[in-house]
Order: structure tokens, then C-alpha cells, then sequence
């Protein structure tokens, strides 16, 4: 009777925590853990891109450079991948929590709403105007400082590259500085139990099955499965998720919601709030430096002209057999 | 002296050919900098990579061989490179833009805190203004690489931090045998327990599945290549059957693949292989950036395409303007009729 009572007492005050709940709600909880509790904690970064794989020619600003504002901001490709990853690791673990962070301008909100659309538990957006011109390495440092802030985590999973820099550095650069273990091309995450994981990963010609224990960073390939597309229910609520400052503005319609509903707040940090080194970060922080950009010109050519016509192809593979360029 | 550092990939004992690509660049930048070359390689059975690496100019080759060392894991070699780094102060580290070296290569620059260049198309030697201390650097690395999705070209420098690390993508750079493989270099058999703790150790490779290449397209004196404007895959079967008939291979355009076209490992571009082959047939490829990165030092370009504007005509040297399915069947007839 006093265990159950006991019981009880720590379901209430524990009740959001489920990890703890899962444990005691067993009746000789102690050292249950790891028999019955699977769940994980992790952290998936996201970047919000533009969208650089069809740059049309309004695009193209008349000397050559880019113009971003044309092109459409979109969540990376791969780190949709690295979602997916997380929400089915959540659907075998239950009570995992995905928190999704992204570092990036205000707007990067959107991307944030949309990895709750698409099942996310959690959101954070890392922002201050000292982050920016970061190269990989200050990006990273900056994205460490908030993985240590969120705290407990099991597995990180970020996306292999994004499409705008295509370097695939920012998640090998994250373990480092975290002293964890990583696993790059990431094609499945086959299992997680007793604090290891197995994953499936590309080589050069090939496919490897390694196994690594938490915590860990994985970073997913464009071959992981596609995410699961937004819910409909999800986007009914968590459209109005927004960070503290968005809240606050006048034309936030649902401040009664976001009262009552504490998922709808987005969290927002700066540099201050992760107790960063200001030296570490942005364009200072950068050991990179962009020495030039240039359009890309190519050599032009005074071209032969044809067409589909039965002699004109005809006299067009002679001349080839005739100056050895086939036969 | 702060010399010059390549990291050796091996597969199967050999060292893949990406990295001799890169012994053959860093031993050109080493003699413009009038430093050696030096190269490292870890795996287990090392004994024919000096002969292997030597022609390329290598003044000194470290080797760590240990039967844990193969496979590869991030975590070893890590702890490893960057003591080896440390020891001595390279000016410049090159790795390969392969799975491995892309793996590698990030978590070594945050261990060593320096800058990263990935996937570079061409290195240089050249002077920086850092125009916040108003001073001029000589003699650094210009790393220069596609950027925005390959639509611009950058050029990178690291003007504070060494080494000046880069990766550089297979098949950009050409061989240059310089010397004999008789040629007398220093080769250091490294203690592995004096670089790798055992905690190194963590991750293991249960299984390991390796395909060996399915075409010979990197290497292929013709290659017969189709884009978007092929339409279906039925008609890619016309590309296969020319490129059969002139002993050659088939590529594909990114936009191609992604249709189901053909297989990825044909893909020829910024994504995907760079190739230079005697004669390149471009069937319905319009000639986006990308594309072109990986094609366009081919000896002769034939472009067919229904577009006579299309980009890539540009640089073709011969344009046949009409669809890739009524051209292609008339250039296998009439070279089967001149045989």
C-alpha cells in the first residue's frame, strides 16, 4: 500500500517526465531502466537553404552574383532525411523527444514550424547577429554551445551537407567539439538499444553496418528515406507556434493559445543565452576566409551545325571517321 | 620547414588513386613553396605503399600499420593525423574529397582548430591583403571550389590557422609520375600505441559489402552521355547501344538520374564524376553549370538537342539540332554502313 502510494506521488510530480514515469510506474522500479526504458533524447539540426538546385536566370543578378532573396528558402534536403531518422527512432522508443535546432535569421522560424508540422517535439532557433558570415567551424562551435544548453541527449542527427555550401563539415566538426563518436552518409538507423547503435552508412562502393555507442552524431545521406510529409492535425496547432519576440508582436493572434499550450513557444537564443565566445563565432570567429567569387565562364567554341536530317548525319559521320574523333 | 602533408587513402592495401592525384598536386605546390612532400597512410599490410607512392615524388611517407586500423573509423585515424599534424607543423594538409576523406577532415579541423576547404577543383599558390591588419600573407593556399550549388566560383584562403587544410574531389587533378620507384625516400614506421589510445577504439564494423565499379566511365575514351531531354528510359537504351557500338560508356546528367533513367554511379557533373574524355556525345543535355564542371575539358563535344540555344551548345564543337531519338539511331546506322 505505501508503494503504491508512493508510486502514485512520483507519476504526479513526474508526470512530464517520461522517462522517469516509464521506470516507476513498474512495480519494483529500481534498475528497470534499462530493461523498459527505451526512450531517447535527440537533437536534430536543421538549416534552412536556398534553394540552389534550380537557380534560374532571374537568379543571376547582371554581374554575375546571386541574388538570394529571389531564390526560395526551403529545408535542407538532407536534414529532412535526419528528421525522418529521429521520428522513426521516436515511433520505436516511446517516449523520445525530438527537439529540432537550426541557427539562422528570424525567418528560420518557418523551417522550425515545419519540423513540428512534420512530427517534432520541440524547437529551438539559435539567432544573433554575431553568428553571421560563420564559416563551418564557427557555425559548429555555435551550434555546440546550444546542444550543451538543450543538455541530455542520446543521438544528434543533422543531414550530410546542405545544399548552399555542400561541405558536409558542420556534423563531424559537432562530435568533435562534443567528444562524441560520429557516423558520416548515414543511410539507416537499424536499431538503438542498450546504449547502442547500429547504422547502416555508404563507403566508396559500398555499404558498411557499424555500431557505436550513445551518445552519438549521425549524419544522414540524400539515399535515407524521404521524411514524412507535414500532418494536417499538427499544423492546426502548431502554426501558431512563435518565438517569445514573435509572440509579443501585434499581430500574433493567438496569445491565449500559446498561454495554454507551451509547445507553441518556439525558444529563441542568442549568443549570451549559450555562453558563448564572442571570438569563436561569425566572420571573426571563421579561419576561412573568402578571398574571391567569380562567375563561372567557360570556353566558347565555333561549333559545327547539323540537323536531324538523314544526309546531313550521314556526312557528319563520315567527317568523324575521317579525323579519327570514333572508329 | 612547414612542409606539405597528403593523407593516403587505402582500399585492399592500394592507395586509391584520388590520393596519387594529390601527391602529384602536392608535389607541385611543394616545389613552388621549396618545401617537401611528405604523405601518411593508415590500414594494416602497408607494404606496398611506398612503392606505390614514391613515383609521385614523396620525400617522406609515414606509415601506422595495424591490423586495427582496417577497416577505417573516424575516431583512430583522427587521433592520429592530429598528433602527426601537431609534430610537425604542416603548412598545408590535402585529403581526398572521398566518403573517407569528407568524414575525416571536418573533425580533424576542429580538433587542430583550423579552416577547411571541401570538395576544391583547383589549388594555387598567392598572396592575401588582410585588409583588417592591413598586411600582405605570402605564399598561401587558394583553395578554390563551386559554391552556391555550383553556380559560382570561390576562392578561399586561411590566413591565420594551420594547417591550411583542404579536400580536393577525385579526378580533377592529373598524375605526374616525377621519379622511379626506386627512388630513395624516408619512410617512418610510426608506433600506432604512441598515437591511438585504445578508447579510440569504440566503433566496429560488423559488416562490410563492397561493390567493385559496374562501368568504366571515368576512364573511357568516348563516353555517350544523356540528360533530361532523353525523355524515358527506353530511349537511354539507344545511348547504351552507341556507346557499345564505339567502345565507350554511358554518363548521365544529374536531372537524368533523379528521373530513373539510368544508375547513379553514371552520373557525370559537380555531384557526381568529372570526366575528360576523347569525344563526349551530349543527348539531350541542356548544359546547366553543374553538369559541365564534370565534362568540360573532353577532347571533342557533340551536343544533340532539340534546343538549338541550349546552353551547352556553346562549347560543343559539333551541334546536331533534332530529337536524341530520331538522331541517335541514324548516327549507329551510318557508322555500322561506313565500317
Amino acid at each position: 500500500m505505501l508503494f503504491g502510494v508512493g508510486v502514485l506521488a512520483t507519476i504526479l510530480i513526474f508526470a512530464r517526465n517520461m522517462r522517469l514515469l516509464f521506470c516507476m510506474a513498474m512495480p519494483f522500479g529500481r534498475g528497470c531502466e534499462n530493461v523498459f526504458d527505451m526512450s531517447l533524447n535527440i537533437i536534430v539540426l536543421a538549416k534552412q537553404v536556398p534553394d540552389t538546385r534550380n537557380v534560374g536566370a532571374q537568379a543571376m543578378n547582371a554581374d554575375g552574383t546571386i541574388n538570394r532573396a529571389a531564390l526560395p528558402a526551403i529545408f535542407n534536403p538532407d536534414d529532412l532525411g535526419a528528421l525522418e531518422q529521429a521520428l522513426q527512432l521516436k515511433d520505436k522508443n516511446p517516449g523520445s523527444r525530438v527537439t529540432v535546432l537550426t541557427m539562422g535569421p528570424k525567418r528560420a522560424t518557418e523551417l522550425l514550424r515545419e519540423a513540428l508540422y512534420r512530427g517534432a517535439d520541440e524547437a529551438v532557433l539559435l539567432s544573433d547577429s554575431a553568428f553571421a558570415g560563420a564559416d563551418t567551424l564557427a557555425t559548429s562551435y555555435a551550434l555546440t554551445t546550444a546542444i550543451r544548453k538543450i543538455g541530455d541527449f542520446d543521438i544528434i542527427l543533422c543531414g550530410r551537407q546542405a545544399i548552399d555550401g555542400d561541405t558536409a563539415q558542420v556534423g563531424p566538426q559537432v562530435a568533435q567539439q562534443l567528444a562524441i563518436p560520429q557516423v558520416t552518409y548515414v543511410r539507416k538507423v537499424q536499431a538503438v538499444e542498450n546504449g547502442t547503435a547500429v547504422v547502416e552508412r555508404a563507403i566508396e562502393n559500398g555499404v558498411e553496418l557499424l555500431k557505436a555507442p550513445l551518445p552519438l552524431l549521425l549524419t544522414v545521406d540524400g539515399t535515407a528515406s524521404p521524411c514524412r510529409p507535414c500532418n494536417a492535425y499538427r499544423m492546426l496547432r502548431f502554426h501558431r507556434a512563435a518565438t517569445a519576440q514573435e509572440q509579443a508582436a501585434d499581430d500574433y493572434k493567438y496569445s491565449a493559445q500559446a498561454q495554454a499550450d507551451e509547445a507553441l513557444t518556439i525558444k529563441e537564443w542568442a549568443l549570451a543565452d549559450v555562453n558563448g565566445d564572442a571570438a569563436r563565432c561569425g566572420l571573426s570567429g571563421s579561419p576561412t576566409k573568402v578571398k574571391a567569387v567569380t562567375n563561372i565562364v567557360f570556353k566558347v567554341k565555333e561549333s559545327k551545325r547539323y540537323t536531324a536530317d538523314g544526309e546531313q548525319i550521314k556526312s557528319l559521320v563520315a567527317e568523324l571517321l575521317a579525323n579519327h574523333t570514333i572508329g | 620547414m612547414n612542409n606539405i602533408l597528403v593523407y593516403c587513402e587505402v582500399r585492399d592495401a592500394h592507395v586509391a588513386e584520388v590520393s596519387l592525384e594529390l601527391l602529384s598536386e602536392g608535389r607541385r605546390l611543394a616545389d613552388k613553396l621549396g618545401v617537401q612532400l611528405e604523405a601518411v597512410a593508415l590500414g594494416c599490410g602497408l607494404q606496398g605503399v611506398p612503392a606505390e607512392v614514391f613515383p609521385y615524388g614523396v620525400d617522406t611517407l609515414h606509415l601506422f600499420d595495424d591490423a586495427r586500423l582496417s577497416p577505417y573509423t573516424t575516431l583512430p585515424y583522427a587521433e592520429a593525423l592530429s598528433k602527426l599534424v601537431r609534430e610537425n607543423d604542416y603548412q598545408i594538409f590535402l585529403l581526398g574529397a572521398t566518403i573517407e576523406g569528407r568524414d575525416l577532415a571536418p573533425r580533424l579541423t576542429a580538433e587542430l582548430h583550423c579552416g577547411l576547404t571541401a570538395d576544391c577543383t583547383s589549388l594555387e599558390i598567392g598572396d592575401y591583403e588582410d585588409r583588417k591588419s592591413g598586411t600582405t600573407i605570402k605564399n598561401l593556399l587558394y583553395q578554390i571550389r563551386p559554391a552556391f550549388g555550383g553556380n559560382i566560383v570561390a576562392t578561399i584562403v586561411n590566413p591565420h590557422h594551420r594547417p591550411q587544410m583542404a579536400t580536393v574531389r577525385e579526378g580533377v587533378m592529373p598524375l605526374s609520375v616525377v621519379r622511379g620507384s626506386d627512388y630513395a625516400s624516408t619512410v617512418v614506421q610510426h608506433a600506432v600505441a604512441d598515437y591511438i589510445s585504445d578508447a579510440a577504439f569504440v566503433v566496429s564494423v560488423m559488416e562490410r559489402h563492397v561493390q567493385p565499379p559496374q562501368n568504366n566511365l571515368k576512364s573511357a575514351p568516348i563516353v555517350v552521355a544523356g540528360g533530361y531531354g532523353v525523355g524515358s528510359k527506353e530511349n537511354f537504351e539507344q545511348l547504351f547501344a552507341l556507346a557499345h557500338l564505339l567502345h565507350g560508356e554511358v554518363g548521365a546528367t544529374r536531372a537524368a538520374v533523379d528521373a530513373g533513367y539510368t544508375t547513379r554511379d553514371r552520373q557525370i557533373g559537380q555531384t557526381g564524376l568529372t570526366v575528360r574524355p576523347k569525344v563526349y556525345f551530349a543527348c539531350g543535355i541542356s548544359g546547366q553549370v553543374q553538369h559541365i564542371a564534370g565534362m568540360q575539358e573532353s577532347g571533342v563535344i557533340i551536343s544533340i538537342n532539340s534546343d538549338p540555344d541550349a546552353p551547352i551548345n556553346a562549347i560543343a564543337d559539333y551541334v546536331i539540332t533534332g530529337r536524341v531519338e530520331e538522331v541517335v539511331p541514324q548516327i549507329i546506322t551510318y557508322y555500322q554502313q561506313k565500317q
